[in-house]
């Protein structure tokens, strides 16, 4: 056994002066004293607490870029419709690097069919109610695929330009099938609420997971322009920040760091890492270093920083002192 | 508190006032802990003969 | 009872283990050695207070559920409590860590304590980070649309699902503090067995 692993406390400190130290008061007065510090910065300072955005006040605040998104889930062109793992299987949408692929090795475990979850199925439910609404869903089920594409393609070209006119939203003239009818509905539906709950509740009573409507208000342009607004966006370090004038999580600094600079913010990147797979690279990254970082002990170098740096004759100056000034043990 | 905080912005390093000074007070701390005297408290002090 | 050969009875060989490893008097000891004499070494036990005040602010925020702080001004002083413990809490545990490394704390054989500093490190973070999906807001909205990317390229998405609310917190409330009790109690388990580490340069004990 290595004689630091068997050597006893008595053993390790003999010859060592030792002073009286009272640890339970040391822990008590910790206590009192971080607690009235947590207290007033909490009395005083209070904490953030910005409400969420809901499909709702997406719609009504920002109809157009509402039917944009709906419509961009309907050609499966938003983020999540084309996400790939664990969402759908979209073909090379994963994040890889060489034969590190882990995004697609657990398959699809949270199934999202954007183009039925967020349009079609509350459409369908919406028809109960609505018989003009129950005809162009039929007009664009009974479509063949080219020609549902066709109508997609005109209409989102459309958009870009489109107008509110009565809280409508009207675009130029077109072929556009269906579509204007179904995205006016669904608008009615976002508007009233109504989809907040059909995302969420998907057919059951109680639920807790809000995967469908986030996915959905992460496709649409108007959260990353609040996003930006509050700084938050990834390329401003915005997993660190927090709304208003609070600290963020300034522990992930090192986490956000790396997205800020090459080869994370180029396309071509280097050796194989770049913006496309920047996720996954920095994940690796980051695994590697908390590994090594565990293992400060046992790397030359690392571990030797400390001897090297004198902060730690500033920190043991008393002690460095009184060896100095006592004749020499041996 | 809830209005949005000011940035600072240095080359790739955007950083909010709130984080910084968060930052800079952990090293203004450090600093001092390893300046500031620690009471020694009386008593006997024995050397550990053991 | 002869302590020579090892005794037939589990339990005594347990209670002998401790008595050999960790007696009371290494557990509560009233003396340090005098070297252990800065503020520096104070940022391990406010490290410990802060972890005691966000439980605690924590356990009350629980026991109203997730929605109290957003429509109780009570429940939102509570948040404040446990936001600015957490802030407070990685802000010391951080001048801890740093404290430890400049003195190089792992020597003597205890690369072990040193370890298990930075899996609690690293855990602390995973429990700040579901908190903050659970906070049922805006920030945690964002959040979770963020962090979702870095989850599913890692693989880690297809079973630890930011989205899911109910996953997140059930994690954030019950299986990530318990981790992070049972890491801390380990650790300062071995400083006591150990006791604080020599200066750098000091005689006495194995080299690093």
């Amino acid at each position: 056994m290595k004689k630091s692993m068997g050597e006893t406390q008595e053993e390790y400190y003999r010859g060592v002066r030792m002073v009286p130290y009272d640890l339970v008061k040391e822990l008590a007065l910790a206590l009192a004293g971080f607690g009235v510090l947590a207290i007033v910065l909490a009395a005083f300072l209070s904490s953030p607490d910005v409400p969420p955005v809901t499909i709702a006040t997406w719609s009504q605040t920002d109809p157009v870029d509402f039917v944009t998104t709906a419509t961009g889930e309907l050609a499966g062109t938003t983020g999540s419709a084309g996400y790939g793992q664990p969402y759908n299987s979209t073909p090379d949408a994963y994040q890889r690097w060489g034969p590190i692929a882990p995004q697609a090795w657990f398959g699809v475990r949270i199934p999202v069919d954007s183009a039925n979850a967020f349009v079609i199925e509350p459409l369908k439910r919406a028809t109960v109610a609505d018989n003009t609404l129950g005809a162009a869903l039929s007009k664009w089920e009974g479509a063949t695929a080219d020609q549902q594409a066709k109508w997609l393609d005109a209409y989102s070209t459309a958009l870009p330009d489109a107008t509110l006119a009565d809280g409508k939203v009207s675009v130029a003239a077109g072929d556009y099938g269906p579509l204007p009818a179904m995205m006016s509905s669904l608008l009615g539906v976002a508007q009233s609420g109504g989809l907040d709950g059909l995302l969420v509740i998907n057919g059951r009573f109680y639920q807790t997971d809000y995967t469908q409507p986030l996915l959905f208000i992460g496709d649409s342009g108007y959260l990353e322009g609040l996003v930006a607004d509050a700084n938050l966006a990834g390329d401003r370090w915005g997993v660190m920040n927090e709304t208003g004038q609070y600290p963020g999580q300034t522990w992930l600094w090192l986490f956000s760091f790396w997205y800020q600079v090459p080869p994370f913010t180029s396309d071509t990147g280097f050796l194989g890492l770049n913006g496309g797979n920047a996720d996954l690279g920095i994940i690796l990254i980051m695994t590697s270093l908390t590994v090594l970082f565990a293992l400060v002990p046992f790397i030359p170098i690392l571990r030797d920083i400390p001897r090297w740096l004198p902060l730690h004759r500033l920190i043991w100056r008393s002690y460095y002192a009184s060896k100095t000034s006592a004749p020499a043990r041996t | 508190m809830d209005s949005p905080a000011t940035y600072l912005h240095w080359g790739f390093i955007y950083i909010s006032w709130p984080n910084l000074l968060a930052i800079l007070g952990m090293i203004v701390l450090f600093a001092i802990a390893m300046i500031a005297p620690f009471p020694h408290s009386e008593g006997t002090d024995d050397v550990n003969a053991k | 009872m002869s302590t020579q050969s090892k005794p037939a009875s589990w339990t005594l060989r347990v209670r002998q283990a401790i008595d050999r490893h960790l007696p009371m008097d290494h557990l509560l000891p009233d003396r340090q050695p005098y070297y252990v004499g800065s503020w520096v070494y104070v940022f391990g036990v406010v490290t410990i207070a802060a972890l005691v005040w966000v439980v605690v602010s924590g356990v009350v925020l629980s026991f109203f559920g997730p929605q109290w702080w957003h429509d109780s001004s009570v429940g939102l002083f509570f948040n404040s409590l446990h936001f600015w413990a957490v802030q407070l809490f990685f802000l010391f545990m951080v001048l801890h860590l740093w404290g430890q490394y400049f003195m190089a704390g792992w020597r003597h054989g205890r690369a072990a304590t040193w370890m298990i500093g930075v899996v609690i490190f690293g855990t602390s973070i995973l429990t700040a980070f579901t908190g903050y999906l659970s906070q049922q807001n805006f920030d945690g909205q964002f959040i979770a649309l963020e962090a979702k990317d870095a989850m599913n390229a890692a693989g880690a998405g297809a079973f630890f699902n930011v989205l899911n609310f109910g996953q997140m917190y059930g994690l954030h409330v019950m299986l990530l503090p318990i981790g992070v009790t049972f890491l801390v109690v380990a650790h300062i388990v071995l400083v006591r067995v150990r006791g604080v580490v020599k200066p750098i340069d000091a005689e006495g004990g194995a080299r690093s």
